[in-house]
């Protein structure tokens, strides 16, 4: 054998290889979703993310995703079977992913890990969340102003503090606007349970409620709100926009196709480093979805501006005086909260009867 | 013309060949019906059977098999001493959260002290809290004749609430930030049920699963307690006629199967799940009444139905991700699975015969 044959298999060698690098260059991309990617709601609109990935990056990228994934061991395993599978990046997209995406992150180190509404990062980990808060405060002030009954309902899943906010922030603007409102709330204890959540939608409705918040993410409050015949609801995570123009009067749009296109690209052009994101109505991460007719034209207009200065920065969803719901000051006049203490707020505001479940 | 006779005894070879029938045909049918949504079946039966045992990177699913399958086959052999003797525990996801609950409680109680005999009390507190939890349906059955299918059934969504509630209140992280979710108890040494060899995959609870089917197999094919439950689920009178007393028998069995299920509860708790949260039961004391069936309530076909169930779930999230079959696709495999096992079991009880018209 010469040495020019064995330069010639060297390069070929040379060549295979590189051909197998440039095959394996494809940006794979996983997804662990919580519900079903048919669930009408949160799983949903990150799945259209995962979409809009695809549609963007087209043959560069590949996407996989794992459905109805339950929080705890298993989802370590998926992630792990994901990282193992060649993963580069892997969005884990429900809060009780926190520990799991930790555990796998140390493990695989060059694998970036993304995950949705929690607070544990590393170098490999980021973490992103919406501001829904700032949706809620417009679905606040529409059900303030609609309800006929002063009973608004409200359907939690979890007393965790993203919800709690939410409830939070709902509460402040109907209160402004109609100081006689009243929240029930229901706690269904999880996210997506189609039976759970219709059942807790009745409850509230037989209770008085003819406006019901959700926090869950199925349409089967929709759905009940429809059958009793003159309840008003909110379309959540996702649009809902089959139960309107009524009883689906708005809706709070989680838009996360944008963040999850820049994550994307960041680890195509290996920039992407570990940060923290929290981005509202302004960033477009939050949407409100169009307010129907059903809706009075000033009520619209109300909301609409909300919406907007809110959009623009110049005015903030909880805004002082607001004192906390044993009576203490929390926010002095014109005071507005920092993010420190809405990231892990455990406690209603002054006028919310009843106590977080502990 | 088709007619069924029945066996004078039930068929030995059929009941061990229907089980494996019924897999046979959930293959046949699953791959017809992702055939339907467009998969290659071929490709992705062979993706959830056989790539967590023989893929690439089997090294770290043949493990994970253990993880699975290991509270499913500790739970079904517990059920099985009932399910023989006619006692429908349904509620054993109700005892693992128990379970879980009261065992987490005593590593919680002890935080942070260090001391090797912790995790052996957890253990003990488990098989407690699910046994105390069984006894709820027992006691009613025995003293005021309540069914124990309903009660121990509904008994889980209790355990539920109770669950949540010491994941928001009582056992809450005092560190964690205002979230639900008590102390890691895989973070805390002396609590920790951690892998006794790394990479493993083998647990205190791995180890509990295959004493309890050796525990099971002896009992029943060997002691006189095997005996009673056999002879209680085939012949109530006879039995009674026996010495058997029908109302120690249901509190035995629904003992065994809760303390079987605690124990798993808190195998899982202080180990592969770590903690006690809001939604820490993932249905394994469902899963564990179809393995338990699959298993023909054997100890020794529970470990292999165990095992196989356990396949199916970790080989259709491979498949989910690798080939994106959607997640309800598995579910009606699983489903299936047990579908054609409950249709094959005719075959064991009765024979098929062909006739020509005459009879008419």
């Amino acid at each position: 054998m010469t040495i020019k044959s064995i330069l010639a298999g060297a390069t070929l060698a040379l060549g295979v290889a590189s051909g197998a690098m440039a095959d394996s260059h494809q940006t794979k991309v996983g997804f662990v979703f919580v519900g079903p990617v048919g669930d009408g709601g949160w799983t949903y609109e990150h799945n259209q993310g995962r979409l809009a990935v695809e549609a963007e990056f087209g043959d560069a990228v590949e996407t996989v995703f794992v459905e109805s994934v339950p929080e705890g061991p298993d989802a370590e395993r998926v992630m792990t079977q994901m990282a193992l599978g060649g993963a580069d990046l892997i969005f884990t997209t429900s809060f009780g992913y926190m520990d799991p995406t930790m555990n796998v992150a140390a493990k695989f180190p060059d694998v970036k890990f993304e995950h949705a509404t929690g607070f544990k990062r590393a170098d490999n980990v980021s973490t992103y969340s919406a501001r829904f808060y700032e949706g809620r405060a417009v679905q606040g002030l529409i059900a303030g102003s609609m309800t006929k009954s002063n009973i608004v309902g409200y359907i939690g899943s979890f007393p965790i503090p993203e919800v709690i906010r939410g409830i939070n922030s709902a509460y402040i603007q109907a209160k402004a606007v109609n100081p006689d409102v009243e929240f029930k709330i229901v706690w269904a204890y999880t996210w997506f349970d189609p039976a759970k959540e219709a059942e807790a939608a009745t409850v509230l409705i037989e209770q008085g409620a003819d406006v019901i918040l959700q926090h869950t993410d199925s349409t089967a409050p929709q759905a009940a709100a429809q059958a009793a015949g003159n309840v008003v609801t909110f379309g959540q995570a996702s649009d809902m926009a089959e139960f309107g123009p009524f009883p689906r009067v708005s809706s709070i749009i989680d838009n996360w196709s944008p963040y999850y296109i820049a994550r994307t690209k960041a680890v195509m052009d290996g920039t992407w480093t570990s940060t923290d994101t929290w981005d509202g109505i302004g960033a477009g991460m939050v949407g409100i979805g169009d307010i129907t007719d059903a809706v009075p034209s000033d009520v619209k207009a109300a909301a609409e501006a909300l919406r907007d200065s809110l959009a623009d920065g110049s005015y903030h969803a909880f805004t002082g005086p607001v004192n906390k719901q044993d009576g203490s000051a929390w926010l002095a006049d014109g005071e507005t909260a920092d993010d420190g203490t809405l990231a892990g707020m455990n406690f209603y505001v002054e006028g919310i009867t009843g106590d977080i479940p502990q | 013309m088709i007619q069924l006779e029945k066996r004078p005894e039930p068929s030995r070879a059929w009941a061990f060949a229907t089980p494996l029938l019924a897999v046979l045909l959930t293959m046949l049918f699953g791959g017809m019906l992702f055939a339907l949504l467009g998969k290659n079946p071929v490709e992705t039966i062979r993706t959830i059977f056989l790539d967590p045992l023989f893929s690439e990177f089997a090294w770290y699913y043949r493990p994970q098999l253990l993880v699975k399958g290991a509270p499913l086959v500790l739970i079904a052999i517990g059920l099985s001493f009932g399910f023989r003797a006619g006692i429908w525990n349904i509620g054993a996801e109700g005892q693992y959260i128990v379970g879980a609950i009261c065992g987490a409680g005593v590593g919680l109680a002890f935080y942070p002290m260090d001391l090797r005999l912790i995790f052996p009390l957890m253990v003990i507190a488990g098989a407690i809290g699910g046994t105390l939890w069984a006894m709820i349906p027992g006691l009613l059955r025995v003293k005021f004749g309540t069914n124990e299918i309903l009660v121990s059934l509904m008994l889980v969504y209790v355990a539920e609430q109770l669950l949540a509630s010491m994941a928001l209140g009582t056992m809450r992280n005092p560190d964690g930030m205002g979230f639900p979710g008590s102390r890691n108890l895989a973070q805390y040494p002396s609590a920790a049920n951690l892998e006794l060899i790394a990479g493993s995959g083998m647990h205190w609870g791995v180890v509990a699963a295959f004493i309890a089917v050796i525990f099971a197999y002896i009992t029943l094919s060997r002691h006189i307690f095997g005996f009673q439950v056999r002879l209680s689920g085939q012949g109530p009178r006879a039995a009674v006629f026996a010495g058997v007393n029908p109302n120690r028998m249901i509190l035995i069995c629904l003992g065994i199967s809760g303390a079987l299920a605690g124990m798993a509860g808190l195998f899982e708790v202080a180990g592969p799940a770590g903690q006690i949260s809001i939604d820490f039961n993932v249905g394994y004391g469902f899963t564990a009444i179809i393995v338990a069936f699959l298993g023909r309530l054997h100890p020794i076909g529970i470990l292999l139905a165990g095992g196989l169930m356990a396949l199916t779930y970790i080989g259709g999230e491979i498949a989910q991700s690798n080939l994106g079959l959607p997640g309800a696709a598995i579910q009606l495999l699983q489903g299936m699975l047990l579908f054609f096992l409950l249709a094959v079991d005719l075959l064991t009880n009765y024979r098929i015969k062909f006739k020509t018209g005459e009879a008419v």
